[in-house]
């Protein structure tokens, strides 16, 4: 049988406000064990909240992003729970009026575009963290993060494969950092992915049953997680079983999803509208004067890349897929280089120089001025593009200009055409039988020509007018 | 000394006839001569350290630095938290917690100069009508102390009447203030939500919960208002409106005054003293200039059920930080996680309060919740628009506090449905978030005092104490006093 | 409507409070007493009623982003019952 995956995500975003959503403590990461809890946070008797405008703010600039309702009214939720991380027994959200409703996002997987639709973004406060450390047998709460603002992105089930889901997470963490809504570090766990992941049957209407992933903290983990679930749901189905509606673990040391709770023992979350906040009322001002602060969006950005650059539609996204790189590309255009050669080397070389470093672009030691000289002196034929690769590996190691590691290695490309023509005249000389050959027909011979020329020139020949003064010679 | 009135001992102060530690002095006697029997504080400030905070205040008046109440004793009801005394709630769970903040409502009473003599009993996390809930004991009434005090700010309004302190404050969720007045024969007022702080105030019921001063005289609740009420940013529901002197109009003539009775408060169940009572207190308003018009209120009976299912239902999500891992109780033996919270919260809270979570759980829950909580909150509604329509009648609602005076200890207390159906005058109000109070208006023939409530409309404050007040100089049950 | 043993079992659950087997019945008994109370208001009509969950129509105040609070972590840590290491000490959390 032929099996359709479905996949919809909820993704946490931490916002990135100073302090948390309903106290004055700090949200720093990384501080002391309990250092930065206000009374609040420890839900002390007698405590209130009271809401950060900031995170608010931040909230609908997302949602005016995906082009999503922000609504007017917004209603905070109590959740009720007992967890020992979660100190007032009821975690602060959002049920019916979420700030955020609708909207969606293009994401790219491969050559092929393709919208996800969001179903609802809403606010609420982030848990304290458990440590599960020895001590005699019990385990340690820790509350710095109790309180700290998240917002909960939840797509539509519109994804199908886990290819898509990695494309669509990495859309959103692009556009949350984007947007400046949120710093995006997964290792700190600013950015965390619940996955639900059902199959079905080709051309079967209904969704299959799905079960959660929780809290995947890694890209990676986020496609091995969901391929192997994908694997197991079939491999169940296939061999007659069922799959139970449940909430799983991923194992990123076995790759494999664990059982952590069935449907049976789901809570009952017994959600009302907390009385000690009253509802939130957004007016069009407000919303309009966010409006107006949206800085260019990415899918924008990426329109008018290929308007005004002429790149293409994928290289376009791969530039706007995060604002670092959208900024390193204008930057490197506005020093006089062509977009296309920019692209190019940007999502080529560049990309697969960091990639293999494991580095960011914001590690990157050569900036976008030293980058730009290099490629106008493949515009201004100074380098072939070999030559290119070897002073961008030189000024990768060095702080260099591409002008002085030409210098210095003396790779100046020869474009003198009475040079070329004595390169070329010994070649022949000293290859009768390649000539032979091609001038019998065997196009081949001419390239065997064409690399004893640029052997002789150690490289720095103009390629294309070897090729054409070869050609010339020999008509 | 300890008879008098706020009002007079500011004036005694202002011109020296007494000092701070005298008056300070005088009731630490007082609460140790009666609170054994009475049992109204379950804390009790140090006396070294109250007489030292009583110095600082005579030292600041000698140099001119007191304000109006400086030196002046008071009393918190136990829910009020406090760094400087333990803050239990009436309850096993919180018998040891000493709060690291103040309430917004301590720190006011402070700041005016006001010290702080002790914790008052209260049913437990403010749930009954009789005090008998608490866990350090139930209070006995001044009055009679075979009769409960009422609550569940039965410990400020017995500590007020018996004269261990001045005034106190006091929280009303759904009469918590008005009925102890009543039954213990003081005056005290339940603001508009919204008025007084609740940070600090340990919750019951959030969107019901309003803090007020229990006094001898409605101008002293007035003097205490004053310093309790304000805007305050820690609490998102606190009132944003400009500050204003309730004392303001209590001079007014009530010439004209429109009193709203709504039929539903004397219809079938009014104990005869009451109905006694509440007759007489109208003839004299009608003295005093009042006009007296027929109202309705349709929906009263309907507030008991739409109460006892929001009340519980906050409760239950309130109460849960009570989970024996940051204060407060914890088990001494457990198994594992789960059984280590089912056993902290089934020893450290007490019956009254486990039905009411257990009530408050099951009405939020996965299948009911339409039908009970979103049912009662339209009921809400209903009741607030009764008193919209009521007020486009009168100025105020006159009516009784309870159906009848203070019962006997015990009568109630293994009867909850009983003790729910005498709230039936108070709650209302609470549910629409009205100001309210509780004026002393009459004895019963056991000698048992009996109050009359005053309902305002919206921010009406200054109003009602306008009326308590002019019916205070015409009358004397409030300067009536029990023998203890 | 009547509560049931075993329905007071699930809510007690959910409540985490221990309920001993031999107090269950009781339990019942007083709480479907108290339900028989609640149940007059479900017969009421609120169709078109928009449920009132605060006393007042306000919008939600906000407060400025700002770090307001200092370190009380010594203060707050006195009030627990287990402590080690600046952190709170619980029966050990399995997932």
């Amino acid at each position: 049988m032929k099996w359709e995956v479905v996949i919809g995500l909820e993704v946490h975003a931490q916002l990135s406000t100073h302090s948390k959503i309903f106290s004055g403590a700090s949200t720093a990461f990384g501080a002391e064990p309990n250092t930065q809890t206000a009374a609040v946070d420890i839900a002390l008797p007698g405590v209130l909240p009271v809401m950060n405008r900031v995170a608010l703010q931040k909230a609908i600039r997302f949602g005016l992003a995906i082009g999503a309702k922000i609504n007017q009214t917004s209603v905070f939720a109590r959740k009720n729970y007992f967890y020992p991380d979660l100190p007032k027994g009821y975690q602060i959200s959002q049920l019916d009026l979420p700030i955020v409703e609708g909207g969606e996002i293009t994401i790219t997987v491969g050559e092929a575009e393709k919208t996800v639709r969001l179903t609802r973004a809403h606010l609420e406060e982030d848990a304290g963290k458990s440590l599960h450390e020895d001590f005699h047998g019990m385990t340690g709460i820790d509350l710095n993060r109790a309180g700290t603002p998240l917002l909960e992105i939840v797509s539509e089930p519109d994804m199908r494969s886990a290819a898509e889901a990695v494309a669509y997470a990495r859309a959103l963490h692009g556009l949350v950092t984007w947007l400046g809504i949120c710093d995006g570090n997964m290792q700190e766990g600013s950015f965390r992915v619940d996955a639900n992941v059902s199959v079905r049957p080709q051309g079967q209407e209904a969704f299959g049953t799905r079960r959660e992933i929780k809290n995947l903290n890694s890209f990676r983990f986020l496609e091995q997680a969901i391929n192997y679930e994908i694997q197991w749901q079939i491999e169940t189905l296939e061999d007659g079983g069922r799959v139970q509606q449940a909430t799983v673990l991923f194992d990123p040391d076995s790759g494999e999803t664990r059982l952590m709770r069935t449907k049976e023992d789901a809570h009952d979350y017994r959600y009302f509208p907390d009385p000690d906040l009253l509802p939130m009322k957004i007016s069009d001002q407000e919303v309009a004067a966010i409006q107006a602060e949206l800085p260019e969006l990415p899918s924008q950005m990426k329109a008018r890349f290929v308007e005004q650059y002429a790149v293409s539609s994928y290289d376009a996204a791969l530039l706007t897929a995060n604002l670092e790189i959208a900024r390193f590309f204008e930057a490197i255009v506005a020093e006089q280089v062509e977009g296309k050669l920019a692209a190019n080397w940007l999502n080529g070389e560049f990309a697969a120089r960091l990639n293999r470093e494991e580095k960011t672009l914001a590690d990157s030691p050569i900036n976008p001025v030293r980058f730009a000289l290099l490629l106008r002196r493949i515009s201004d034929n100074t380098l072939s593009s070999k030559l290119a690769k070897q002073v961008f590996d030189a000024m990768w190691s060095s702080e260099l200009s591409a002008d002085d590691i030409i210098e210095r290695d003396g790779l100046k490309q020869v474009s003198d055409v009475g040079a070329i023509e004595k390169l070329v005249e010994e070649a022949i000389a000293a290859n009768p039988k390649a000539v032979e050959e091609f001038r019998a027909g065997k196009e081949k011979a001419l390239n065997a020509l064409a690399g004893q020329v640029m052997k002789a020139s150690k490289g720095k020949a103009n390629p294309a007018q070897v090729q054409e003064i070869l050609r010339q010679k020999l008509a | 000394m300890i008879h008098a009135t706020l009002k007079e001992l500011t004036r005694a102060l202002a011109v020296r006839e007494l000092s701070s530690r005298e008056l300070v002095s005088a009731y630490l006697d007082r609460i140790a001569a009666v609170n054994p029997t009475l049992n109204a504080f379950i804390s009790v400030a140090e006396r070294e350290s109250a007489l030292a905070a009583a110095d600082a205040a005579d030292a600041a008046r000698a140099a001119g630095q007191a304000g109006l109440f400086t030196g002046i004793p008071l009393a918190h009801k136990d829910l009020f938290v406090t760094r400087q005394l333990p803050t239990t709630c009436g309850s096993k769970m919180l018998a040891n917690f000493v709060s690291p903040y103040d309430a917004t409502v301590v720190e006011r009473c402070q700041a005016a100069g006001f010290i702080n003599l002790g914790k008052t009993n209260m049913d437990e996390f403010a749930m009954g009508s009789t005090n008998e809930s608490s866990y350090f004991g139930a209070v006995k009434n001044p009055w009679d102390v075979q009769a409960v005090p009422g609550g569940s700010s039965g410990g400020s309004a017995a500590a007020v009447a018996a004269r261990m302190v001045p005034v106190a404050t006091g929280t009303d969720t759904g009469g918590s203030i008005r009925q102890p007045a009543a039954f213990c024969g003081i005056t005290g007022i339940k603001p508009t939500y919204g008025r007084v702080s609740r940070y600090g105030m340990v919750a019951y019921a959030s969107s019901l919960d309003q803090g007020g001063p229990m006094a001898q005289t409605a101008e002293d609740c007035a003097l205490l208002l004053n310093v309790m009420a304000g805007f305050d940013g820690r609490d998102s529901t606190s009132l944003d409106v400009a500050a204003e002197d309730f004392c303001r109009d209590l001079q007014q003539p009530l010439t004209g005054l429109k009193v709203g009775l709504p039929k539903e408060f004397f219809a079938a169940g009014l104990d005869g003293d009451v109905a006694r009572v509440m007759d007489e207190t109208v003839q004299q308003l009608k003295q005093l200039g009042c006009d007296i018009v027929e109202i309705t209120l349709p929906k009263t009976e309907l507030a008991i059920p739409a109460y006892y299912v929001i009340a519980p239902a906050e409760a239950s999500s309130n109460l849960s930080r009570y989970d024996g891992v940051r204060y407060g109780h914890r088990a001494a033996e457990y198994r594992d996680l789960n059984d280590m919270y089912e056993r902290t919260r089934a020893e450290g809270f007490g019956a009254e309060v486990k039905r009411r979570i257990l009530v408050g759980t099951y009405v939020l829950s996965h299948g009911y919740y339409d039908a009970y909580y979103l049912q009662a909150q339209k009921i809400r509604r209903l009741i607030a628009d009764d008193f919209q329509a009521a007020f486009a009648q009168c100025d105020v609602i006159l009516g009784p506090v309870a159906p009848t005076p203070a019962w006997n200890l015990g009568e109630k207390a293994d009867d909850p449905v009983q003790m729910y159906l005498a709230d039936i005058y108070t709650l209302s109000v609470n549910l629409a978030g009205l100001p309210a109070m509780s004026v002393p208006a009459g004895l019963s023939v056991q000698q048992r005092p009996i109050g009359v409530q005053l309902i305002g409309n919206y921010q009406q404050e200054a109003r009602l104490l306008n009326v308590a007040h002019q019916f205070q100089q015409v009358t004397d049950w409030h300067q009536r006093r029990p023998a203890i | 409507m009547s509560l049931s043993a075993a329905d007071i079992t699930r809510l007690a659950r959910l409540a985490r409070i221990g309920i001993e087997a031999g107090e269950v019945d009781a339990v019942a008994n007083k709480l479907n007493n108290v339900f028989g109370l609640i149940e007059k208001m479900r017969a009421v009509d609120t169709t078109g009623v928009a449920p009132m969950s605060h006393p007042q129509p306000l919008g939600l105040r906000l407060r400025d982003d700002v770090v307001s609070v200092e370190n009380q972590r010594e203060a707050f840590l006195a009030c627990a019952p287990q402590t080690e290491a600046g952190l709170y000490l619980v029966p050990r959390v399995i997932e």
